[in-house]
């Protein structure tokens, strides 16, 4: 069950930030492999990179959202009003689906497409494809799904980043702090406006 | 065309050892067979690369060319000529085939042909040969052998069954291993018509 806290735990932390590492090493590597005039052998070797990351990224998503639904969650940084709160719950869980759901979109990109090109994760493990029906048409629409909810969760990742340096340099609260694992300072808020 | 090389030496091999027997085909004399053949459009170039997990990419070759010459009474001179096109490659994927002919493989714009030429015959049963020469294939020679047993023998038409392993390594092509086999299965079917 949740349990609020002051901090966030090492686990937290930990997922956070490797999700996010992986998740912008992604969305540079899709944007990269999908130049056009990309050398096509370097363009094969960076689709295997990206889709063993990505299955990563999945793994850890996964992890990372069930851990947010049964564990811990912090209490909110003190003197945020009732909007900034929903705001901000808002802003962590679109992440944390989309952190789920643009790598799930990607497996779909290589399970529907003709090619059948094999999803090999770090040359060591076959990952099989989803069980739907290959068409070109499918390929080219989870193609523009995975690219879209990708781009749409930059700009989200912008925006929280964004936010917490707004915390930090402006609030001069612990928002950003505490997910580098600070405590020094505790946040105090009450039960009623954490559930706001 | 490498195969159709080990298909004309297979032949040449099956008419030397008539009496070898226990062939699915009536194996000809090597004096029946002597001649000057040119390998026919109908024959079939085909390939395939496994990967893991199963499964794999089939393709063939369109076109293709080459000539073998079976000597009477001297098999082991017998000659083996054949040149294919790489930017025939067919998959049934045009993303495929516009992979294979790119850089990353055949670079077929670069490299217009690849071509085996014989140099050695040896028989390994009454209707069967293993044929060694030099493939050429993107500005890289190497020696490859391919097992050739004949399937078909009427007149001036003769046909040969010719399967080889090549390690697409050995010519740079090894893009996608190990995620793709580096070997390249070769399953050919070569027609001769004699001249």
């Amino acid at each position: 069950m949740r349990h609020p806290a002051d901090y966030y735990n090492p686990l937290t932390i930990i997922l956070h930030w490797l999700i996010a590492l992986i998740i912008l090493g992604l969305i540079v590597l899709g944007f990269v492999m999908t130049r056009p005039s990309i050398d096509p052998s370097l363009q094969f070797s960076l689709f295997q990179w990206h889709k063993s990351f990505g299955i990563l990224a999945l793994l850890l998503a996964a992890i990372r959202f069930i851990h947010s639904l049964a564990l811990v969650r912090v209490r909110p940084a003190a003197g945020m009003s009732p909007l900034e709160h929903r705001a901000a719950k808002m802003m962590h869980h679109a992440l944390l689906v989309l952190a789920v759901g643009v790598p799930l979109a990607g497996w779909m990109v290589a399970s529907v497409s003709p090619l059948e090109i094999p999803t090999f994760a770090f040359n060591l493990v076959v990952v099989p494809h989803l069980p739907v029906p290959k068409s070109d048409a499918a390929e080219a629409w989870w193609t523009m799904a995975h690219a879209v909810l990708a781009y749409s969760m930059l700009a989200l990742v912008f925006l929280h980043s964004g936010a917490a340096l707004y915390h930090h340099y402006r609030r001069h609260d612990d928002v950003l702090t505490r997910i580098f694992g600070g405590r020094r300072h505790p946040v105090k808020t009450s039960i009623r406006e954490w559930r706001s | 065309m490498t195969r159709k090389t080990a298909l004309f030496t297979a032949l040449l091999f099956a008419v030397s050892f008539p009496q070898a027997g226990q062939s699915a085909v009536e194996v000809p004399s090597l004096a029946e067979v002597a001649g000057r053949y040119a390998i026919t459009p109908g024959s079939s170039i085909a390939f395939s690369v496994g990967q893991v997990g199963g499964g794999g990419i089939k393709g063939k070759f369109g076109k293709f060319s080459g000539t073998f010459n079976l000597k009477a009474g001297d098999l082991a001179h017998s000659m083996v000529s054949f040149e294919l096109k790489p930017e025939s490659v067919m998959t049934g994927q045009d993303r495929i085939d516009a992979f294979l002919r790119s850089g990353a493989v055949f670079d077929s714009s670069q490299f217009e042909t690849i071509s085996f030429r014989s140099e050695h015959v040896e028989q390994t049963g009454p209707d069967s040969a293993r044929i060694t020469g030099t493939l050429t294939a993107k500005g890289r020679s190497m020696s490859e052998s391919f097992d050739v047993t004949l399937t078909a023998w009427s007149g001036r038409m003769i046909a040969f069954n010719v399967s080889g392993r090549i390690f697409r390594s050995r010519y740079a092509m090894d893009v996608g291993t190990p995620i793709y086999s580096n070997v390249v299965q070769f399953d050919m079917m070569i027609k001769g018509e004699r001249n």
